[in-house]
């Protein structure tokens, strides 16, 4: 059966495809794609009035697979994080994970794995039969991998392999008790303040590693503009360096957490005007190579505590794109360079099949109206969880259709 | 009066309060961050005639009588405890205390349950102490009652500055103008940030004065100064507010030794010549002998107001009590 969606405007960074043109599905890989490509008669046609129809959406951070969130949000393929209920540490836990995945007829999960054995960073969890089993990348998750003979010896033993090591960037004993960014918002509220110097000094030291050992090392969190700075070196100088950033670091600053509002609470903390504006900067120039979500579903039970026991994170998959298009629409970001940190990017650092608007690869397409005005509404989530900081905030862009191999899996005029 | 007591005069203020506690427009009193002047000066002004009336036999007025006050302590507390129940039973309120010991807390109630209990309970004003910054605030949203803030974490304790405040004001007749420093360990002090906020808030000149392991990053984009060394930190100051070593923190990395944190940092007479001669010393206690200040320095009652600021503090407190609670009485 094949779907035809015509009257697109195609955007695919990896063939620098920029037109307005139609798409045909055949079951569920591509069959054709292009401005001048042949409608079967037998087609189903889809007409997305001009609508950008791009790769779908893959996030390199979650912390939790909510398949419903997701969708809305337009994302296709999530990398879940090792740090689940089990650890993801051994093959056993990665293939139960890709075999309840593969064939779901819903969103493609990629577990990431433990860098280290239990997320301890005391010795090396068994990567080459976890990447055998489907792990596509290998990290201690919330925390940086400290000693630095650990992290040295983790970055040779996956170079082996070729396998990607994303470390936490955050040095954990200056960040130890830490609460907020280090500047006058915390010292004024009393919070204890964690400086950005723990995210270079961190930085600094694994591009040290990874150079001295060839290995591929990306960063999973950026917050500063120090450690964009340190990573932008590096990529001058031909580091295998690569990172990321969410949303939140480019939306709000320090004064988020203003009268102590645990929903703006997160890890590593949200820092000065200067390193956000900074970040804007980064992801426009492409130093910064990914955008992910950091979602992390947590009920009010842990987020409406006092600030210092409040637990860290927020939902994010849902507001993944609309809070990254309002920097295309205020000039700063280039669309094409923004669909490309949401799917190019990751989909080339984690070797998946996905990614790319090209005849024969699997049909995971996201289709959005960029310019849709609406409001972000908690209470329209179709995550469980409510924790953002972002509700009642005007956006522009919203997902219109979630399409995985080729089936229409969301669709915001019937929504599940 | 206790010999120790010295006669201050006391600052003129309007002889007719003003109506309805309508120079404090505040439903709790959470903290001193963006205090006005006017609502400063109401408190102080109200707590002047309680500080007359503490001076008296019979000290108990029973304004409040019939209301309910539940002091909440989630951290140990002897001195501001004490100094919140007196207050209140002062003015006639029901006063009731509770300590972590024998709260739910202990058994896993979250704050937020606690409110709904105490809710059920309908108490008039509720004050509390809590380790954690902003805990207070949060307990505030979800309670009727007035809530006071009896010290929350790193955060604020705005009734110690407040009592500082009215101790200088009786003092030397005047806050604003005045060169204020405050000396020791700022980064862990909810007393500091209070004081900085309300003492800027009334036109002083604030000094602050601690190793650097004890200032926070960027306080000086409050409005204050900040020196590392006690003789330029000193030179010309007409207060100096010293603040408790918290002993421990001396383990950690913050210090090397007591014996090295009093010769640089602790106050003693050879350091305080640097500062005017009619220099006032305060502490908000208890007090490390040896440690902040030296003996005969705390026990100078012509230099020292630290007994003093145990007074002024159930002054304060009952003008806090009052204050947020006479709407109450209006209804009756």
């Amino acid at each position: 059966m094949s779907i035809a969606f015509i009257n697109a405007r195609l955007m695919d960074p990896a063939t620098e495809l920029d037109a307005i043109g139609s798409l045909v599905t055949n079951g569920d890989r591509i069959g054709a794609v292009g401005v001048d490509i042949e409608i079967p008669s037998d087609a189903e046609i889809v007409d997305c009035g001009g609508r950008i129809l791009c790769p779908g959406l893959i996030d390199m951070r979650v912390h939790s697979v909510d398949v419903a969130s997701a969708l809305a949000g337009g994302v296709t393929t999530v990398i879940l994080q090792p740090d689940q209920t089990t650890v993801i540490d051994t093959d056993p836990v990665v293939e139960r994970i890709r075999s309840r995945s593969v064939g779901s007829n819903s969103v493609s999960v990629y577990p990431m794995g433990a860098a280290t054995r239990g997320l301890q960073g005391d010795q090396l969890a068994e990567i080459g039969q976890m990447k055998q089993s489907g792990a596509v990348a290998f990290t201690d998750c919330r925390k940086a991998t400290e000693k630095t003979q650990v992290m040295r010896r983790l970055l040779e033993y996956a170079e082996h392999f070729d396998a990607l090591i994303v470390q936490f960037p955050e040095d954990p004993e200056l960040a130890e008790d830490g609460l907020a960014h280090e500047g006058e918002v915390a010292s004024r509220m009393g919070l204890i303040g964690i400086p950005s110097e723990a995210e270079v000094i961190q930085i600094e030291r694994d591009i040290r590693l990874a150079e001295m050992t060839g290995a591929r090392i990306h960063f999973s969190l950026l917050s500063s503009r120090d450690g964009l700075e340190a990573i932008r070196t590096a990529k001058k100088r031909g580091a295998k360096v690569t990172c990321s950033t969410a949303p939140h670091y480019l939306h709000l600053n320090e004064n988020a957490v203003e009268g102590y509002r645990t929903f703006a609470k997160v890890s590593p903390p949200l820092r000065s005007e200067s390193d956000r504006l900074a970040l804007i900067e980064g992801v426009a120039d492409g130093t910064i190579d990914t955008l992910v979500s950091d979602h992390d579903p947590r009920s009010e039970d842990v987020k409406r505590l006092p600030f210092g026991q409040a637990a860290t994170g927020i939902v994010g998959l849902e507001t993944l794109l609309p809070l990254s298009l309002s920097h295309v629409h205020s000039g700063k970001i280039n669309m094409m360079t923004l669909i490309r940190t949401l799917t190019q990017a990751p989909a080339e650092l984690l070797e998946l099949d996905t990614g790319r608007l090209e005849i024969g690869r699997y049909a995971d397409l996201t289709i959005f109206d960029p310019d849709k005005p609406w409001r972000i509404d908690e209470a329209a989530f179709q995550s469980s969880a409510k924790n953002t900081p972002f509700d009642t905030l005007p956006v522009q862009g919203q997902v219109w259709r979630t399409i995985i191999g080729g089936k229409t899996l969301f669709n915001v005029d019937t929504p599940s | 009066m206790s010999k120790n007591l010295i006669e201050t005069p006391s600052y003129p203020r309007a002889d007719v309060d003003p109506p309805s506690g309508s120079l404090f427009p505040h439903k709790h009193l959470l903290g001193t961050w963006k205090m006005d002047p006017t609502s400063i000066k109401f408190l102080l002004d109200k707590a002047e005639k309680y500080v007359e009336q503490n001076r008296k036999a019979m000290k108990t007025t029973p304004i409040c009588a019939g209301l309910t006050q539940i002091n909440l302590f989630f951290e140990n507390s002897t001195r501001t405890l004490m100094s919140f129940e007196i207050a209140g039973k002062r003015l006639g309120m029901d006063t009731i205390s509770m300590s972590t010991a024998s709260s739910s807390i202990k058994k896993g109630e979250t704050l937020l349950d606690t409110a709904d209990t105490l809710n059920a309970m309908h108490p008039d004003v509720l004050v509390v102490r809590h380790a954690d910054s902003g805990a207070v605030q949060l307990l505030s949203e979800k309670m009727d009652c007035a809530v006071i803030n009896a010290g929350d974490g790193r955060s604020e304790h705005p009734t110690q500055a407040l009592l500082d405040a009215l101790t200088i004001r009786r003092r030397k007749g005047r806050i604003h103008g005045q060169t204020i420093v405050i000396s020791g360990d700022i980064a862990h002090s909810r007393v500091a940030r209070s004081n900085i906020y309300l003492l800027n808030a009334m036109g002083a000149r604030v000094r602050l004065v601690a190793p650097p392991t004890l200032i926070p990053k960027d306080i000086d984009r409050l409005g204050v100064e900040v020196f590392q060394h006690m003789d330029k930190g000193l030179e010309g100051a007409d207060v100096v507010m010293m603040l408790r070593l918290q002993q421990e923190r001396m383990q950690g990395a913050y210090l090397p030794s007591l014996r090295e944190y009093y010769r640089f940092w602790g106050l003693t007479a050879e350091k305080l010549k640097y500062a005017k001669d009619d220099v006032l010393v305060m502490h908000p206690g208890p007090m490390n002998r040896g440690v902040e200040i030296a003996s005969d320095i705390a026990d100078d009652i012509d230099r020292s107001a630290i007994r003093e600021q145990v007074e002024m503090g159930v002054a304060v407190r009952m003008a806090c009590l009052d204050v947020l609670t006479r709407h109450l009485r209006e209804e009756k």
